[in-house]
């Protein structure tokens, strides 16, 4: 399989990263060299192998359902570029 | 007190205890060390003042109260760690400016052992490399160079200004983290010890993620025994991480020995591999020899999907990476963009600014892989080809106690001559397949090369026996007596 500029500009698009015309030309051969270079994985016989999900054999923990963590917000603001009123301010979202 | 920077954490923590010398001594020799070496561009940002406070407390302590373990000890502190208060940016322009109101709970486990912070090490955007080149900050210069050259190296990647930061002395210890190699690799590139241990015996809290399932904290530096003092200090369990393990934390420093009667070396047979210069090979030949004196026995063993393991791991981490990547919006923290006027505008723009060359190769990669149509064919079919790499580690470790191996297929390289994508993923051949199956795993210095630069060995153990690990890197230690240190130029 091997990408077109057109499927670059989609995945640009999917991924939200703005890209000049000639930053996409760039990529398509570079994508396409690593793409092709991981398609050996085809070789290897995985007829019946489970995909790993954990890497070491452990359960997942249960918590009390209990508030452990909050009020604070100006913490969490702290790094916002842009924060009003107590909220993240983002553009205008609706007109 | 310059001498005190080439001392080794045990001896510094020693002379401390017996009163030889103070921890401000040893402070403010680092923090001058730290000051006066500013052409590696190891650090982001220099923090003399914390490593004075915790030297402070540790003097007052002396004598008095039980010492805490790392008391008297200032460690480099890798950027991709938070650090409350202090700029925590992962190497890259979307994080720049931010001041996590939060500590890592690696770093806060070590404060609480007693250490202070000498500042925080420059490292490849996000982790994504092997060479230190994609840092936002420019790359970190090596310590060390080819013979008669002044030609400038790198220390490796992604822990490049970890591994700088101890190989020039402007650190007697650091934290670095380990996707696909980042402490093994620039520790050997460096001559120093580093240790990713088993997955989940560090918390992954407060680290900043690049692919979760395969990102380990672990310590750097110049001696076996002092990665045993540092793991004890940042590993354990921890409620915050999903997949910390619940387990104690041993003692390995205590049970450290180099006595390995009895114990098997598997030696893959696949890891001989075309194109690696035969130094290299001589060099594991060697290792090979130290460890039978150490009374160990070798066994040739095979791990057939060895060549499978980067492929596999340029699916699964990108795919993680772009997962990871989204939450880099421009609302919450970090670089916005302005100038935009809607919102999907503001991501796009903020995201193509933010972004370094090579995380955006990634996360292009990663978008691809997992999006419709194509999951099944490129992520699933890499989880199933990891699950086979995992199964050929289980087989080998029924056949021996540990792995040997070199750290990395070349000695350090020349700022700027790795251009090509593919051929520097290509460091990371032998680091990888024990990232993709969680196992700990060591690189020490084994030599020189014939430009001198150095070489390291690469120890892989079985899951949790992090110790075994660590007596094996200890045998080596004490027979490859490694004692080259870079010839100060900085």
């Amino acid at each position: 399989m091997s990408v077109s500029s057109e499927q670059v500009r989609h995945i640009a698009k999917l991924a939200r990263i703005a890209m000049s015309e000639e930053e996409l030309a760039r990529l398509v051969p570079e994508l396409n060299n690593i793409l092709g270079w991981v398609e050996q994985l085809g070789e290897v016989n995985t007829d019946g192998v489970e995909p790993l999900a954990t890497v070491v054999d452990q359960k997942l923990r249960l918590r009390d359902d209990v508030v452990n963590d909050g009020n604070i917000r100006e913490k969490v603001l702290a790094n916002a570029p842009e924060a009003q009123h107590g909220f993240f301010a983002v553009p205008k979202v609706i007109e | 007190m310059s001498e005190l920077t080439t001392k080794t954490i045990a001896e510094l923590r020693d002379g401390f205890r017996s009163g030889e010398f103070t921890a401000r001594e040893i402070a403010e020799s680092f923090n001058a060390a730290v000051a006066a070496a500013k052409s590696l561009n190891a650090y982001t940002v220099e923090t003399p003042d914390d490593a004075l406070a915790a030297a402070e407390a540790a003097d007052n302590a002396r004598g008095s109260a039980e010492l805490t373990p790392l008391a008297g000890i200032p460690l480099g502190i890798k950027d991709l760690f938070a650090t409350s208060g202090v700029d925590t940016t992962a190497g890259s322009n979307i994080l720049k400016g931010f001041k996590p109101p939060y500590e890592s709970t690696v770093t806060a486990n070590l404060r609480k052992a007693g250490a202070g912070m000498l500042g925080k090490l420059n490292m490849d955007e996000f982790a994504m490399g092997s060479s230190n080149e994609t840092s936002a900050y420019g790359p970190v210069i090596s310590p060390w160079r080819r013979k008669g050259s002044n030609v400038g190296l790198t220390p490796g990647g992604s822990s490049g200004g970890s591994a700088a930061a101890v190989a020039a002395g402007t650190a007697p210890g650091v934290t670095g983290t380990d996707t696909g190699g980042s402490i093994r690799q620039p520790a050997a590139f460096t001559g120093i010890s580093g240790i990713k241990p088993t997955y989940g015996r560090c918390s992954r809290w407060g680290i900043v993620s690049f692919a979760s399932s395969l990102d380990q904290a672990g310590p750097m530096a110049k001696t076996v025994r002092d990665c045993a003092i540092l793991l004890e200090a940042m590993a354990g369990f921890d409620p915050k991480d999903s997949t910390s393990l619940d387990l104690p934390v041993p003692q390995w420093e205590e049970k450290l020995s180099s006595d390995l009667k009895g114990k098997r070396v598997g030696i893959p047979k696949e890891y001989r591999i075309d194109g690696v210069p035969a130094e290299i090979n001589a060099l594991w030949d060697r290792g090979i020899e130290w460890l039978k004196d150490a009374g160990a026995t070798p066994v040739e063993i095979s791990l057939p999907h060895t060549k499978y393991a980067l492929p596999t791991y340029y699916i699964i981490a990108p795919a993680e990476a772009s997962s990871n990547l989204a939450r880099y919006d421009g609302v919450r923290y970090g670089l916005r963009e302005e100038g935009v006027k809607t919102l999907d505008d503001m991501y796009a723009a903020t995201r193509a600014a933010g972004f370094g060359a090579e995380v955006k190769r990634r996360i292009m990669i990663g978008t691809y892989v997992l999006s419709a149509g194509f999951y099944d064919a490129y992520f699933t079919k890499a989880q199933k080809v990891r699950a086979l790499i995992k199964q050929d580690f289980r087989k080998a470790f029924e056949q021996c106690d540990i792995i040997l191996t070199p750290t990395a297929p070349s000695a350090a390289f020349g700022i700027g001559e790795t251009t090509d994508p593919l051929a520097m993923y290509l460091n990371d051949v032998f680091a990888v397949p024990a990232s993709l199956a969680g196992l700990p795993a060591m690189s020490v210095p084994g030599g020189l090369d014939a430009q001198g630069l150095p070489l390291g060995l690469h120890l892989i153990g079985n899951e949790l026996d992090e110790q075994t690990v660590l007596n094996a890197g200890l045998a080596i230690e004490e027979r490859a007596d490694f004692t080259a240190r870079p010839e100060k130029w900085w």
